[in-house]
């Protein structure tokens, strides 16, 4: 075992599988000698080599147009966009081309490629520094959507990423990078090295996508999370001292359903979060999937809790983050207390 | 352009004929045998400049080859070309009659850009991997590929190897160096990039072709594949088959009109060929050097192919509504299968009756592979796809959202 943040965790993926299977190839902006503007890839060029880590041009949709070629021709690129505020130039080669080659050509060509890419607020971005674009990817047919919450899942989900022979878009919270993140920016940081998942084991390790991870076994209530808001959904309930199934639903796509409707219909109390808009996101699809499961056994009417649907400011940064408050003013209007 | 008054108005461009006018292209120069020199494919790019905006040829009307590009072909290779421009024709033409009585939802025709396919494809090692267009099929008839699997494919029939998944034409024959066709316009130039790439990582001397209509230079991935291409010193080739039309728009459209397509490429330090791509020993010269460049770490080559699309967009349109209907004849490049019929026969290693029986050859060649594909069921009587597959091949397993809908989809039925 070794203590790891998110970042470092992230990286030793990398490194791991760069130094498993010389297919293996990491790019991006700034990726290189430097090592990311998060510092991702930091020492991976120079322990692999200038052809293994290194620059692109800044230009996503040839970013993810070369690793489309690459991937069909054998290799296992991994791209990183810098932003996931900047991916829009790649969704073209993304929706079209990563996600239909395999169906188009009826399996002779595929692409196994993976996509890295920071999502999500609370480091003051802006507008575009802080986008949370899930459910623009949860909507394309042969795409995978994952995203982490930890340095330990962090790890074992990039490898499992990276292993998969179909393109996955990889998201990295990035306000989790060195610590969890309870939704509050007053109270002081804690960083991984003081939290039992910043543990990561060393080596290879695979932590499969569909497979929800339960925070916090309760019956008052299911809380369905991704991201940075798992930290806010266990402080909140905390804070509103009930006790809730948290799942941390590591997979979007595919999504394990199973385990939702199984915790809802043991509780019948279903909260949403996430940090994207509220209209669309991927908290309606959620939604619309756990009373298809579950009408019968719900108490109350299923709760959203979003980001309001407005781009992301940057002087009301916490005002737009569906922080502590607004997620217990959730969970009393799903327990009817409201 | 000339400056007409000193206010900006806006310009649109208008193609110089419209239906109703007589097209005239004397002021097009057919240059006779002034073809820029052809220099050591090895060459610094700054050395093809002048072949951006000239244009190569080999065959001149009277079917002398000349020049220092004239490829050394045999006179079997070059009948092979020929035949293979003829069955590609022949195919269309079947194709294209048996969309119109209902058999498949679409077509999409190559005549008059024959050559740009074919002579391309035989420059090439046929493990050199292609990422073609819809117009590109004279590729996989030249690499021997099966046609009656290519018409199964357009019949979306038992025989279809893609099981139904895709239009007429979008081809896919990874064992023939041909990628499968996106129906999303030029995304392909910059996956060719990072194919090409791929090869140069493995220490292969293996080079990937990618092809482009010139309507289709205007989306960005035709910008993003010739800076890749030029910052990697990619093994490709980044053809422009210029045809003159992307439907109904000319190709003043997309920004042709003072600049060529070539031209393109010189500001990315990539090497430039303009070739007229109704030459065929123009195309094979072309491409036999832009190959031997990219394969010898000489980095990518743009390639304009000058030609002119002889027939609608595909079985969708109707020429006549956009340019005069006499315009594909007095086009000044002559026909590609005619002007290599001609140079053969001046060189005396073919004659016209041979010519005349291989055309109807040719005809019935395709008649009856074509009655075999039918056999296996059309889109207007039964296609014998099973429903089902169209739920494989999304994901390489079944996930269980899938399983769930197909579950959902047996209750239809
Ligand atoms: C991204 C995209 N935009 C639009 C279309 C619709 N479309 C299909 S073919 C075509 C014209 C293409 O012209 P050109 O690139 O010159 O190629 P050509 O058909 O002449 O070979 C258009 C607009 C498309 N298939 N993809």
């Amino acid at each position: 075992m070794a203590r790891m943040n998110m970042i470092e965790a992230i990286r030793d993926a990398m490194d791991i599988k760069m130094t498993q299977d010389s297919n293996v190839l990491v790019f991006g902006e700034d990726v290189g000698y430097f090592g990311g503007v998060f510092r991702a890839t930091a020492g991976l060029q120079e322990k692999h080599g200038l052809h293994r880590c290194f620059d692109t041009p800044i230009s996503e949709g040839g970013i993810v147009g070369i690793a489309i070629g690459m991937a069909a021709n054998g290799l296992r690129p991994v791209a990183e966009i810098q932003f996931a505020d900047y991916i829009y130039p790649g969704y073209d080669q993304i929706a079209s081309e990563a996600a239909r080659l395999r169906y188009r050509s009826n399996g002779e060509f595929s692409a196994p490629l993976t996509i890295r890419t920071p999502v999500g607020g609370g480091i003051y971005g802006g507008t575009t520094h802080s986008q949370s674009p899930e459910a623009l990817f949860t909507h394309i047919a042969g795409l995978k959507t994952v995203i982490p919450s930890n340095p330990y899942d962090a790890k074992g989900m990039l490898i499992t990423a990276i292993e998969d022979n179909d393109p996955v878009l990889f998201l990295e919270p990035k306000r989790l990078y060195n610590g969890p993140f309870y939704g509050d920016p007053h109270i002081p940081s804690v960083s991984w090295a003081k939290h039992e998942l910043g543990e990561v084991p060393e080596g290879h390790y695979k932590v499969p996508f569909e497979s929800v991870r339960k925070i916090n076994e309760g019956s008052d209530l299911t809380i369905l999370a991704y991201g940075t808001m798992v930290w806010v959904a266990e402080a909140a309930a905390k804070e509103a001292g009930v006790n809730a199934d948290i799942l941390d639903l590591r997979s979007l796509l595919p999504l394990d359903i199973e385990a939702i409707s199984e915790s809802v219909k043991k509780t019948g109390r279903c909260l949403i979060l996430h940090e994207a808009t509220r209209t669309s996101g991927f908290g309606a699809e959620l939604s619309a999937q756990v009373a298809e499961a579950c009408f019968f056994s719900l108490e109350a009417p299923i709760v959203r809790v979003t980001g309001w649907d407005t781009p992301y400011p940057h002087a009301q940064e916490w005002a737009y983050f569906p922080g502590p408050k607004r997620v217990m003013n959730g969970i009393r209007k799903v327990m009817g207390d409201s | 352009m000339t400056k007409k008054s000193n206010q900006s108005r806006l310009y649109v461009p208008e193609p110089p004929f419209r239906p109703g006018d007589t097209p005239d292209y004397s002021h097009i120069s057919v240059p006779a045998d002034h073809s820029p020199p052809r220099p050591d494919p090895l060459c610094d790019d700054h050395e093809t400049v002048e072949h951006a905006t000239s244009l190569i040829r080999v065959l001149r009307f009277n079917g002398e080859a000349v020049g220092d590009w004239a490829p050394s072909l045999t006179a079997d290779q070059k009948r092979k070309g020929l035949r293979d421009m003829m069955m590609t024709r022949a195919m269309d033409d079947r194709m294209f009659n048996m969309q119109r009585q209902g058999k498949m939802s679409f077509y999409m025709k190559s005549r008059g850009e024959e050559a740009v396919s074919v002579a391309h494809s035989m420059a090439l090692r046929k493990d050199d991997m292609t990422f073609p267009t819809y117009r590109q099929q004279g590729i996989l008839i030249n690499r021997g590929a099966s046609i009656k699997e290519m018409m199964c494919q357009c019949l979306s029939n038992a025989g279809d190897r893609l099981q139904g998944k895709s239009i007429p034409v979008l081809y896919s024959f990874r064992d023939f160096g041909f990628f499968s066709v996106s129906g999303n316009l030029g995304t392909q130039m910059i996956q060719a990039v990072g194919w090409g790439m791929a090869e140069a990582y493995k220490d292969s001397d293996g080079i990937a072709s990618a092809f482009t209509g010139e309507g289709a230079t205007a989306e960005g991935d035709f910008h993003y594949a010739l800076n890749f291409a030029s910052t990697y010193r990619a093994p490709v080739i980044l053809n422009v088959v210029n045809n003159q039309w992307a439907i109904s728009s000319f190709q003043g459209i997309a920004a042709g009109e003072g600049e060529t397509f070539a031209a393109r490429g010189s500001g990315f330090g990539l090497a430039t060929l303009r070739v007229d791509g109704n030459d065929f020993l123009a195309v094979y010269a072309a491409t036999e050097w832009a190959a031997e460049r990219a394969r010898k770490g000489g980095g990518a080559t743009l390639i304009e192919h000058f030609t002119y699309r002889k027939e609608g967009h595909s079985t969708s349109d109707d020429p006549t509504k956009y340019r005069p209907e006499n315009e594909p004849e007095v086009w000044p490049f002559g026909d590609p299968i005619d002007r290599l019929k001609t140079h053969l026969i001046q060189s005396g290693e073919w004659d016209e009756e041979r010519h005349v029986a291989q055309e109807e050859e040719c005809k019935v060649e395709i008649r009856q592979i074509y009655k075999e594909a039918e056999k296996m069921g059309t889109l207007s009587s039964a296609t014998n796809v099973n429903d089902f597959t169209m739920f494989e091949q999304v994901y390489e397993e079944l996930p269980g959202h899938l399983q769930a809908q197909i579950e959902a989809f047996k209750e239809e039925l």
